[in-house]
C-alpha cells in the first residue's frame, strides 16, 4: 500500500517533467500553476508515505536506504514549497521535479529496501539528527538547483544565445542571492544535524564521521570563499553543484557504512 | 447587412503612397454619403484602413477616394495597393491586426491602442453602430487573449530596449544601479533613457565635450564625470555605455584588469554601441563581465522577433476559433435597436473594458 502512494507520488512528479519537456520543445514553456500543484500533489503522497511507514517501523522512517532517498525527496520538495514562491524562484519546481523523479525512481527501482529484522528502538536524538541532516541536503538540493538556473542563464548572456526559457529565470544577482541564503540555511541545519549526532548515546562508524565531517568543511569552505569573494558567483554556482554531487555520495557511504553497521 | 475593410498597409504600400491617405474630420461624413451605414477609420503610420457596415455593395474606389487626403486625387494609379476584406475575411483581418500579427514588428502593441481609440472617436461621432460594435469589442478580446495565452509580445525588439531588457535580466531591480555613459551621441542618449524608463535614477556622463556632456547629464538627470577620469568609475558602476569615436578600443582586457581586481566579481554590463568598437570583444570572456555590441544587440533583438513569429501559429488559432464566433453571430443577425446588451452577453463580453465598452455604446448610440 505505501509504494502505491509512493509510485503516485513520483507519477505527479514525473507529469511535471513531461509539461515542461513538452513546453521546452515546443519553445512555448510559460511559467503556470501546473508544476506547482504537480507538485504539490506529488508532496501530500510522500507526506502520506512517510507516514505510513513511519508508523510501521514505531520511528522517524530512515531505517534503510530506500527510506533515506525518500527522505530526502520530500525534504527537496518541502524546501521547495517553502522557499520557491519566496525567493521568486518559480521556475525552479522545472528543476526540482526531475531530482525528486532521479531519488524516487530510483529509491523504488534499486532493491535497496530492506527492512531491519526486527523493529529498531526509537532514539529521539538519532532521529533529530538524521532528519536535521536530510533536510539540510533538501536545502543543498536546492541550492545545486539555483546552480545549476544561474549556470544556464550565465551561459546564455555570455554567448548572447537567449532561449525562452531565458525571460522565466530570475535575475543574476537575485538567484545569486537565494543562492548565498540556502548555502547559509543548509549548512546551519547540517550542523545543527552534525553536533546532535554526539548526542544519539551510541558509538557511531569513524568513517561516517569522517564522511559528515567531510560535507561540513565542504560546505564551510564554499561559504568561505563566497564570503571574502576569493570565487566569483558563477564559481560558487559551480560548486553548489560539485558540492551536491559529492554530498549526496558521501550519504550513501554514510547510510550504506550504518547499515552494516 | 455586410461588414467590410478597405484599406492599405506597410505591406502593399510604400511611406508616399501612404501618406496621402488619412482620416480626416469629413472622412466618416463622406463615408455615410456613399452609402456606409457604419464606418470607422483606422490611420495610423503603418496602415489606414476603413471598417464599415452596408447593406450593398460599395465598391473600393468609391471608399479609397473618401480616405485621400486629397478629394479630388486620381486614386487610379493607387488601387492595386488597396485591399479588400469581408465578412469572416474582414473580421480575421482585424483581429490580426489589433493581435500584432499584421505590424511591422510582429507583436508589438502600439496598434491596440490606436484601434481602441478609433473605435471610441467612431463611437462618440456617431460614426460606429451595433455591427462595428461586435467586430471591435471581439477584436479587443482577441487581441488580450492572444497576448495572455502565446508569447507574442515576448522579448525586446529595439537596441535600446534589449539593453535595457539585458540590464533587468543580470540586475534585477535597476533602481540600485550606477550607469556610465562614456560619449555622448544619440545612440548613447536613447540607450540611456530607455534604462531611465526602467528605473535607472544614478547616471554618470563622460563625454570629450564636457558641454555635450552637461547637456544629457540634464536631460537624463544625471552628473558630469570628467572625460580623464572615466576609467576610476568603472571601478563602480554597473553599467557601462560607450559609444565614443576611436580608432582603437579604450577598453582592453589588458588595461580592465586592474580594474576587474578592484570590483570583486561584481557584474559589469557592458553595452558597446560604438562603431568602430570602444572595447575589445575578449574583455566579453571575463568573469562577470557581460559585453553587448550593436550587432550582439542585433541578435538578440533578431532572436526575440523569430522567437514571437513562432507564436504566429498560435495566435492564428486563437484567431481562427474567434472569426468562426464572429461569423456564427453575424449570421445570426444583430438587431441595432437596442440589442447591444444582448450582444455583449451573446459573446459572453467579461472584461471590464469591454464590458465599459459596452455601457458606453448603450448611453451614447441614439436609438434610430
Amino acid at each position: 500500500m505505501d509504494r502505491y502512494l509512493l509510485i503516485l507520488s513520483t507519477l505527479c512528479f514525473l507529469a511535471a517533467v513531461a509539461r515542461t519537456t513538452i513546453a521546452f520543445r515546443a519553445r512555448t514553456f510559460a511559467r503556470g500553476r501546473f508544476n506547482f500543484f504537480a507538485i504539490a500533489a506529488g508532496f501530500v503522497f510522500q507526506s502520506a508515505f512517510l507516514s505510513i511507514r513511519g508508523h510501521e517501523v514505531g520511528r522517524c522512517p530512515l531505517t534503510n536506504l530506500f527510506e533515506v532517498f525518500v527522505f530526502l525527496a520530500w525534504s527537496v520538495a518541502l524546501i521547495y514549497m517553502l522557499v520557491g514562491p519566496a525567493y521568486r524562484l518559480s521556475l525552479m519546481g522545472a528543476f526540482t521535479a526531475p531530482l525528486v523523479v532521479l531519488l524516487q525512481g530510483f529509491a523504488l527501482l534499486a532493491p535497496i529496501d530492506v527492512r531491519h529484522p526486527s523493529r529498531v528502538p526509537p532514539n529521539p536524538w538519532l532521529e533529530f539528527h538524521a532528519s536535521m541532516s536530510l533536510i539540510a541536503y533538501g536545502v543543498f538540493a536546492l541550492a545545486c538547483i539555483a546552480g545549476v538556473m544561474y549556470l544556464v542563464q550565465e551561459r546564455q548572456l555570455k554567448t548572447r544565445q537567449l532561449h525562452s526559457i531565458f525571460y522565466h529565470l530570475p535575475p543574476l544577482t537575485e538567484l545569486f542571492a537565494a543562492i548565498t541564503r540556502l548555502l547559509w540555511w543548509g549548512f546551519a541545519l547540517y550542523t545543527l544535524g552534525l553536533v546532535s549526532g554526539f548526542f544519539v548515546g551510541q558509538p557511531l562508524p569513524r568513517v561516517q564521521i569522517l564522511c559528515a565531517f567531510g560535507v561540513w568543511i565542504l560546505y564551510a569552505a564554499i561559504l568561505n570563499g563566497r564570503h571574502l569573494r576569493w570565487f566569483a558567483p558563477r564559481r560558487v554556482a559551480a560548486l553548489c553543484i560539485g558540492g551536491f554531487a559529492a554530498a549526496l555520495t558521501l550519504l550513501w557511504g554514510i547510510t550504506f557504512s550504518a547499515q552494516l553497521h | 447587412m455586410k461588414v467590410f475593410c478597405v484599406g492599405l498597409s506597410h505591406h502593399t504600400a510604400n511611406v508616399e503612397t501612404r501618406e496621402r491617405f488619412g482620416r480626416s474630420i469629413e472622412t466618416e461624413c463622406r463615408l455615410r454619403d456613399n452609402g456606409c451605414a457604419e464606418a470607422l477609420v483606422l490611420d495610423t503610420c503603418n496602415r489606414v484602413e476603413v471598417y464599415a457596415a452596408a447593406d450593398r455593395l460599395i465598391p473600393t474606389d468609391e471608399i479609397v477616394k473618401c480616405v485621400a487626403r486629397n478629394f479630388d486625387h486620381n486614386i487610379s494609379t493607387d488601387r492595386a495597393t488597396f485591399y479588400r476584406y469581408e465578412d469572416g475575411d474582414c473580421a480575421q483581418h482585424l483581429f490580426r491586426v489589433t493581435s500584432g500579427l499584421d505590424s511591422m514588428v510582429v507583436g508589438e502593441t502600439e496598434v491596440l491602442g490606436q484601434a481602441k481609440k478609433a473605435y471610441e472617436a467612431a463611437r462618440a461621432s456617431g460614426a460606429a453602430g451595433p455591427y462595428l460594435h461586435r467586430l471591435f469589442q471581439r477584436a479587443f478580446r482577441v487581441a488580450k487573449q492572444v497576448r495572455s495565452n502565446t508569447h507574442i509580445t515576448r522579448g525586446a525588439v529595439s537596441v535600446g530596449s534589449v539593453a535595457a531588457e539585458l540590464a533587468g535580466k543580470i540586475f534585477g531591480d535597476l533602481k540600485k544601479c550606477s550607469v556610465l555613459l562614456l560619449g555622448a551621441g544619440e545612440a548613447s542618449e536613447r540607450t540611456a533613457r530607455a534604462l531611465v524608463s526602467r528605473g535607472v535614477a544614478n547616471l554618470q556622463v563622460s563625454n570629450r565635450s564636457a558641454e555635450r556632456a552637461r547637456e544629457l547629464a540634464d536631460l537624463v538627470r544625471g552628473s558630469v564625470v570628467p572625460f580623464d577620469r572615466w576609467f576610476e568609475h568603472c571601478q563602480t558602476v554597473d553599467i557601462l555605455i560607450t559609444s565614443v569615436s576611436v580608432e582603437a578600443p579604450l577598453l582592453t582586457c589588458q588595461n580592465f584588469q586592474a580594474v576587474a581586481a578592484r570590483r570583486a566579481s561584481a557584474p559589469l554590463f557592458i553595452i558597446d554601441i560604438a562603431v568602430p568598437r570602444n572595447v575589445e570583444p575578449a574583455v566579453n570572456e571575463l568573469e562577470s563581465v557581460y559585453l553587448y555590441d550593436m550587432d550582439a544587440l542585433q541578435l538578440v533583438a533578431q532572436q526575440a522577433l523569430t522567437m514571437r513569429r513562432q507564436q504566429v501559429g498560435a495566435a492564428e488559432e486563437i484567431i481562427s476559433e474567434h472569426v468562426a464566433g464572429f461569423c456564427a453571430a453575424l449570421a445570426r443577425g444583430v438587431q441595432p435597436r437596442g440589442s447591444v446588451e444582448h450582444q455583449a452577453s451573446d459573446e459572453g463580453v467579461q472584461h471590464s473594458s469591454d464590458a465599459q465598452f459596452g455601457e458606453s455604446y448603450r448611453t451614447a448610440t441614439p436609438t434610430p
